[in-house]
């Protein structure tokens, strides 16, 4: 197909689940998936993984580090339905069951260049005291019948949730043929993008 | 020393400054040099003293100095060291070396007199007086552009055109006045007069057309034409504005006449008022002659213009003639005339110019519009009155006064002035008001004041001056003013607001309101030099805050002229789009429009259009929207369409192109397709049904619970603890292992290959064994088919041998076109234990539920016989063996994917669906094998294989509607129902309950309310009228021919909907319910008594079946295959018993066990059986939705046969399609013979009739070889025909010299019930 006439646009995304911080909790590990839509495919990387565990060290008493790398490259015809990253996070319990610690999404964010994105993580609660102290017991917290509820709104209002951490991922974004096929992702005033950078550069010469 | 309070200076030390700021440096210098570090150091006295001067004490001189104020030495020190610093540090210092200072002067004692407060009135001298502050006259000029004003308010006087005080005379005399005003204003514009100036004006080219000739309309034609139009609507104007005129004089003159009456009446007048009518001589000659021209003229035009009709009138009819004279040429010319098509010659009807009859009327009008020459006058003249003393009285009482409210707030009053007997207050007062800020609204009040209490009377806003009124130029206004207030009176005053009459016998009764006029005059004044004191015209008058407020811009007054609101609106630069405007602006574009309507709707988002991106239109054009919106709706084609293209041009239509096929085809009917036009209306009837029910469920699919989205784990029991525990004490390996639940997967994210279906085939019964070659004493010991013939001895009786009362069966499992089998195992009753996988794919690759839900595929399990054929090789002289291996078919099961999918797991032993005739097998049981079982099968007959069948993983099966459906049960029964379903659900979960069921229109119904007795087709029990056990089977077989159609494919989810039996025969297609309520229907009918059987059985799960009794014994039918099984049958595919039904009662079983084998069906006993109607709790008499008789289509043998024909034709079609490598030959001579024996086995139900039909198929057929067998299905459509003849795969034989027979028989019942027969054989010449 010619390049100059595109009919799909393609994003590629970089980036890595830095770490954690989940105070009350340890040996962490955490799994990813993508959620997109009907018009969405990957071209190419894991849509999925999972990381190691994670212990909190006498040095970052609150960070859990996994550094786990995101590389995968979507196509499309359509921004509905943007590629939205899914988070949950396990680890043992007091028994050694493992459970779910939080669940979180985020959209990939669709402007290109350096991004990072702290998101708050939750769980579902049980539904009576009962039912929390059984699950405690049995080690087998309430959890989402599929990960991906997180990312959608439909359905929501049934439960509750309690939150729980955050955890912490930087993306670089790369998109091509977005503005041929007419969709502008980058935002009008250029100067928001750039100040960050230029702002920290100041700060180090400044020392 | 330590002051803590250190004198000149605070700051001890102005380096330790704790925030040094670079940026403060130039102030922080000064700083510096100004701070002083105090000292308190005592000065030596040389240094406060000039130079070797002494001290002087002149105390001790003998002068009075006075005591010094006390100062303590400290601060006295510091002082003069700080002092003494500055230049001429010395001359603060006296002679006596000190510091300078005045005498102390605090006094001894209080110079203020002593105030007694609580012993007498305080002084009045020392009262405190309050001064209000007061701005100085310099602050007022420098006040800036605000400026100061004059506002110069003239209030001259005020007029009552009603008050409540008013006598009748004064209300017919003001009305009088009013009129006489009107009149005056009238005669001041003379607007008739201009009209009829206008109307003389000469007509100059009035005669200048000739009325013969018809002209070409030219530039002037024109012109004059719009002339005349121009005189006549003056004319009209004019008639107009005369009869106004009149009329008005008129009233007047009657309401003169009414005054006089009145005064006549009441015998005095109290007012003034006269009418004089005053002749005024007129030329008359003049006048008449005017007025005979004006006719005359009047006239003439109207002759012009009958004349200009007439004249077009004439062209048209001209051309008319023409034409007609044309068509007469070719009328003639044809030399005939049609009847009834002759064409009238057109005629002349109109009224010629100069008629008589225009004069007339013109006359008429004439007189009736214009008044008599010689016009009248009339003046009034005041005369003097005598007083009316009562009413009179009361109005000298009256005083009223005016209120001048400046932006709402008084500024002054006018003196109070008394009401005169005419009821005209003269007040001739100007308020000078000297503002400052700009006016917003001027008002002045009327206030009435009888005795002191004034009370408010009315209110006039008056509008507010613009820059250039000044005072001295503008005259008076008159500011009408009313007033609602209801005033009654007991003397001659009319009052207010009440009802009075101006006749004796009270009749005419009138109301007034308090009104009048208030004349007055609002200006700006002017200053010395006559400047004048206005605000400056640009300065926008209101400020820059109220530019979205019209009022203040223009004053009041100027609201109700549109034109000034226009101008306003241009100046003021309103935004048209701020929604704060939108009511001005819609007024203002209304108004320039020319006439004022308030738009007849509203609208909720009036700037929707602004935002939209494109317009409708242009969306509905665009092709990728619409596939985006079809997506979005979720229409079936659309639903996970993936990949929208991102270019409109990408996108074909031939995307659509199914889709609106489906939607074309809605209304139209394939008849082609289903072979029988009522089906295929009933096909489409379904579809309909269907389509709505999948809208109801699209709606549920998004109503969530917390089960959907998350997992947790239920409480656990007492029991289920107990269980676990037990459980650890289990084997790890247990010889006869359960099957263990495993976990289940949401159909979610799940792609193709991920799902298989496993089948393990673990073992058959009673597996047809080959017919032996001979049998002793069998009657065709010479003519056995099978066996070969003499002529070929070479095949060998050791093969026969070999084969015969044998069989090597295997099982063929085929889903979705995959198929895969096990090995053979040998004997009659195989055991082959292997597990098969296959894979599964949802259509378009929808793993959701509901796309699961709607998988129509099924899976066959097809048993096989596995026939090793030796074929000797004669080339080969005998030396080698071919073997060929054939298999022949022996029976079926079907079980559909929506089983199997929403049961989860199917485990157990079915009823292979064997062929009535299966040539060369018979199904007698080998003797002398496993004698132990043999007590067990005998009950029952049929070969059985066991098989368990799931998914790998597991799916989590649909859940049913969670939807309310409405109902027109009692409120009370369906609670009843609900909590009675609950608590069976409770006790026991795995039994079926149901008490209401849902309609096919969606509605809640109470069960029992299904079933009553119908009459089954009176050709059914006429069939055998001596035998009612075979017309019961009859009836059974009928029911099951209806073709059966599970909802959960239909209607893509676990929704079971009831349709009654009459639907249920109309639509002919119907799931296990509908079946089994039907045939209990019939058996009730019949006599019997029969229940209806909510329960589980296998394959279906959740089903229903029938129970009767009969002599003692339960029988239990199943509906969809008319068979019966005893209550204590082993392979009654029945497992559990929920609960009965019939036509009063529902009963759940509350016994231990649910098997039908293991329970008493005796729903008398209450412990055993819970009734739902109870004592507590009675029937209501719930009347039955069935229709109280059935009635029924006779059978139509011609419409069957003609389907038969068809069909067969059909299928012999298929079949050589799929043979697509070998030529299939058929067997016409074997057809007809079965053919003619398919009837018989109709006859017989099904069951496997004599010996008779084999043995004359051996006898014509004696040197072949056949394997083939009858195929019965009820007919709902050609696929399943089809692919019932596909799975046998008798296509698939392979010989070459291989010949094929195939019959068609369909037998027709009442109401197009029709049961289809395809016997199907191949045959091998055995030669």
């Amino acid at each position: 197909m010619a390049s100059n006439n595109p009919s799909v646009f393609l994003l590629m995304i970089n980036g890595q689940i830095e770490g954690g911080n989940f105070p009350e909790y340890d040996d962490l590990y955490c799994k990813y998936c993508f959620v997109y839509g009907h018009d969405w495919a990957p071209t190419s990387g894991l849509e999925e993984g999972i990381s190691q565990i994670t212990s909190k060290s006498r040095l970052s008493p609150h960070k859990l580090i996994w550094n786990f790398p995101l590389e995968i490259t979507f196509k499309s015809t359509n921004p509905s339905g943007w590629p939205q990253i899914v988070v949950s996070v396990y680890g043992p319990d007091t028994f050694g069951n493992d459970v779910v610690r939080g669940y979180g999404a985020t959209h990939i964010p669709f402007s290109p260049g350096q991004h990072t994105k702290t998101i708050p993580m939750f769980v579902p609660e049980s539904t009576s005291r009962l039912q929390k102290f059984t699950s405690w017991l049995m080690g087998r917290r309430p959890e989402y019948t599929d990960p991906k509820v997180v990312a959608q709104g439909e359905g929501r209002e049934v439960t509750r949730v309690c939150s729980q951490g955050f955890v912490t991922l930087t993306f670089h974004i790369v998109t091509k043929d977005m503005k041929k096929l007419g969709y502008d992702g980058t935002p009008s005033d250029p100067s928001n993008t750039l100040s960050p950078p230029t702002q920290s550069l100041y700060m180090r010469t400044r020392r | 020393d330590s002051d803590p309070n250190p004198g000149p200076n605070p700051d001890p030390d102005p380096d330790s400054d704790p925030n040094p700021d670079p940026d403060a440096g130039p102030y922080h210098a000064q700083h510096f040099s100004i701070t002083y570090r105090y000292h308190t150091v005592i000065v030596m006295e040389g240094r406060k003293l000039p130079d070797d001067a002494q001290p002087r004490y002149l105390e001790e001189e003998g002068l009075y100095v006075g005591e010094r104020p006390p100062v303590t030495p400290s601060n006295e020190n510091i002082l003069e060291n700080r002092v003494l610093k500055q230049e001429e540090g010395r001359r603060w210092f006296g002679d006596d070396g000190r510091i300078l200072a005045l005498p102390d002067p605090i006094k001894e004692s209080s110079t203020r007199p002593p105030l007694f407060l609580l012993e007498e009135e305080l002084d009045p001298a020392l009262h405190t007086v309050y001064h209000k502050a007061v701005m100085s006259q310099h602050a007022v000029r420098g006040a800036g552009p605000q400026g100061e004003y004059q506002l110069d308010v003239d209030v001259s006087g005020l007029i009552f055109s009603h008050h409540p005080l008013f006598s009748r005379e004064h209300v017919l005399t003001a009305r009088l006045a009013q009129s006489y005003d009107l009149h005056l204003s009238r005669g001041r514009g003379n607007l008739s007069l201009h009209l009829t100036h206008k109307v003389r004006a000469p007509h100059p080219q009035g005669q200048t057309t000739s009325p013969t000739r018809p002209e070409p309309p030219t530039r002037s034609d024109h012109l004059t034409h719009k002339y005349r139009l121009e005189v006549r609507s003056t004319r009209l104007l004019r008639d107009g504005e005369l009869e106004k005129d009149r009329a008005l004089l008129r009233t007047m003159v009657t309401l003169w006449k009414e005054v006089k009456a009145l005064r006549e009446l009441q015998r005095y007048s109290n007012t003034p008022y006269k009418l004089c009518l005053r002749r005024e001589e007129v030329e008359r000659a003049l006048d008449e002659r005017q007025y005979e021209e004006e006719v005359l003229m009047e006239v003439m035009e109207q002759e012009a213009e009958s004349e200009e009709l007439y004249q077009k009138r004439l062209g048209a009819y001209r051309e008319q003639l023409e034409e007609w004279k044309v068509w007469r040429r070719q009328q003639v010319g044809w030399g005939q005339v049609e009847p009834g098509g002759t064409r009238c010659l057109p005629a002349l009807v109109f009224i010629s110019p100069g008629d008589a009859g225009v004069c007339v009327t013109r006359r008429d009008r004439s007189d009736q519009v214009s008044t008599c020459p010689g016009e009248v006058a009339l003046t009034p003249v005041c005369v003097c009155v005598r007083a009316e003393l009562a009413r009179r009285e009361e109005v000298l009482r009256r005083h009223l006064l005016v209120k001048v409210l400046y932006n709402e707030k008084e500024v002054s009053q006018t003196d109070r002035r008394a009401l005169g007997p005419d009821f005209r207050v003269h007040f001739g007062q100007i308020f000078n008001l000297r503002v400052r800020n700009a006016p917003q609204s001027i008002r002045l009040q009327v206030f009435e004041e009888v005795g002191s209490a004034p009370s408010l009377l009315a209110g006039v806003c008056v509008p507010v001056p613009e820059p250039s009124v000044l005072t001295g130029r503008t005259p008076t206004e008159e500011l009408e003013f009313s007033s609602n207030q209801r005033v009654l009176f007991s003397h001659e005053g009319v009052g207010s607001d009440v009802p009075f009459s101006f006749q004796e016998d009270g009749g005419n009764r009138q109301t007034l309101l308090t009104s009048g006029k208030m004349a007055c005059c609002v200006s700006w004044g002017r200053g010395e030099e006559d400047a004048p004191l206005a605000p400056p015209p640009t300065q926008p008058p209101p400020g820059a805050l109220g530019c979205g407020d019209p009022f203040p811009g223009m004053g009041a007054s100027g609201l109700g002229d549109l034109r000034r609101m226009g101008e306003w609106a241009a100046e003021s630069r309103l935004d048209p789009n701020d929604p704060q405007n939108t009511a001005v602006m819609q007024l203002l574009k209304v108004a320039c429009s020319g006439e004022v309507t308030a738009p007849e709707y509203f609208r909720l988002e009036q700037l929707q259009e602004e935002f939209n991106f494109a317009t409708e239109e242009e969306l509905e054009r665009s092709r990728r929207f619409r596939l985006l919106r079809l997506r979005s709706q979720e229409v079936s084609e659309f639903r996970n369409y993936r990949c929208v293209p991102s270019l409109e041009r990408e996108v074909t239509d031939k995307t659509f192109q199914e889709y609106e096929r489906r939607l074309r085809e809605g209304d139209m009917v394939d008849t082609r397709e289903h072979l029988d036009s009522h089906r295929a209306l009933v096909a489409k009837y379904l579809q309909k049904i269907r389509e709505s029910v999948i809208n109801r469920f699209l709606v549920a699919k998004h109503h969530y619970l917390l089960s959907d989205l998350v997992m947790e784990e239920q409480v656990p029991s007492i029991g289920i603890l107990g269980l676990n525990l037990f459980k650890l004490a289990e084997p790890k390996r247990p010889l006869k292992p359960q099957r263990k639940e495993r976990k289940k997967v949401t159909a979610q994210n799940l792609t193709d290959g991920d799902i298989r279906l496993l089948v393990n085939i673990i073992r058959a019964y009673d597996v047809p064994a080959r017919r032996p070659f001979s049998r002793p004493g069998g009657p065709s010991f010479s003519e056995s088919f099978a066996a070969p013939p003499p002529q070929n001895p070479a095949q060998g009786s050791d093969w026969l041998l070999s084969q015969v009362g044998w069989v090597r069966p295997f099982v063929e499992v085929s889903f979705q076109r995959t198929v895969l089998q096990t090995s053979p195992a040998e004997g009659p009753n195989p055991c082959w234990n292997q597990e098969l996988e296959l894979p599964f794919s949802a259509p378009n690759g929808d793993y959701s539920t509901t796309g699961l839900q709607a998988v129509k595929d099924v899976v066959f399990i097809n048993l096989f016989d596995e026939v090793l054929q030796e074929l000797g090789d004669d080339a080969e002289g005998g030396r080698s063996i071919h073997t060929r291996v054939e298999r022949h078919w022996l029976g079926s099961v079907k079980i559909p994917f929506s089983t199997i999918y929403s049961q989860a797991r199917i485990d157990g032993t079915f009823k292979v669906d064997t062929p009535a005739v299966l040539l060369g097998y018979s199904k007698e049981r080998s003797h002398g094998d496993g004698g132990g079982y043999d007590t067990v099968r005998s009950l029952s007959e049929g070969t059985f294989l066991t098989v368990f069948i799931t998914m790998e993983p597991q799916l989590v099966p649909g859940d049913t509607v969670r939807e309310k459906f409405d109902s027109q049960e009692e409120e009370r029964l369906l609670l009843a129902s609900e909590r009675f379903e609950k608590e069976a659900g409770l006790s026991f979960p795995d039994r079926p309950c149901l008490t209401s069921v849902i309609d096919i229109s969606g509605k809640m119904v109470f069960i029992t309310r299904f079933i009553r007795p119908l009459n089954p087709p009176p050709e059914l029990l006429d069939a055998f009228p001596n035998s009612p056990q075979d017309a019961t089977d009859l009836v059974a077989r009928f029911v099951s021919l209806v073709p059966s159609l599970p909802d959960s494919t239909s209607f893509s989810g676990a929704c079971d909907l009831w349709s009654t039996s009459d639907q249920f025969l109309t639509l002919l297609a119907g799931d296990e319910e509908e079946h089994a309520v039907l045939l209990c229907n019939y058996f009730l009918s019949m006599g019997k008594k029969a229940w209806l059987i909510i329960g589980t059985a296998i394959p279906e799960g959740p089903t229903a079946y029938v129970l009767t009794l009969e002599q003692s014994r339960f029988l239990i039918w199943n509906p969809s295959s008319g068979h019966h099984y005893g209550q204590h049958d082993t392979f009654c595919p029945l497992q559990a018993v929920g609960c009965l039904v019939s036509a009063d009662n529902v009963w759940f079983n509350i016994q231990e066990h649910a098997s039908p084998m293991r329970i008493s069906l005796d729903v008398g006993k209450a412990h055993l059986w819970k009734p739902f109607f109870s004592r507590s709790f009675p029937h209501p008499g719930l009347a039955s939705v069935q229709p109280p008789e059935l009635l029924y289509r006779r059978s139509d043998r011609a419409a069957a046969a003609e389907l038969q024909e068809r069909m067969e034709k059909v299928l012999k079609e298929k079949l050589m399609e799929w043979r697509p490598r070998q030529p299939t030959r058929w067997n016409r001579y074997c057809t007809s013979t079965l053919r003619h024996f398919l009837p018989r086995l109709e006859l017989s139900g099904g069951r496997d009739p004599d010996d008779q039909h084999r043995l004359e198929l051996q006898a014509l057929l004696g040197d072949y070889r056949i394997s083939g067998f009858p195929l019965h299905l009820p007919f709902s459509e050609l696929r399943p025909v089809v692919e019932a003849v596909f799975s046998t795969g008798v296509h698939s034989a392979e010989a070459s010299n291989v010949e094929f027979a195939l019959a068609v028989y369909v037998h027709p019942y009442p109401n197009n019930v029709l049961s289809v027969w395809v016997y199907l054989a191949s045959l091998l010449r055995s030669r």
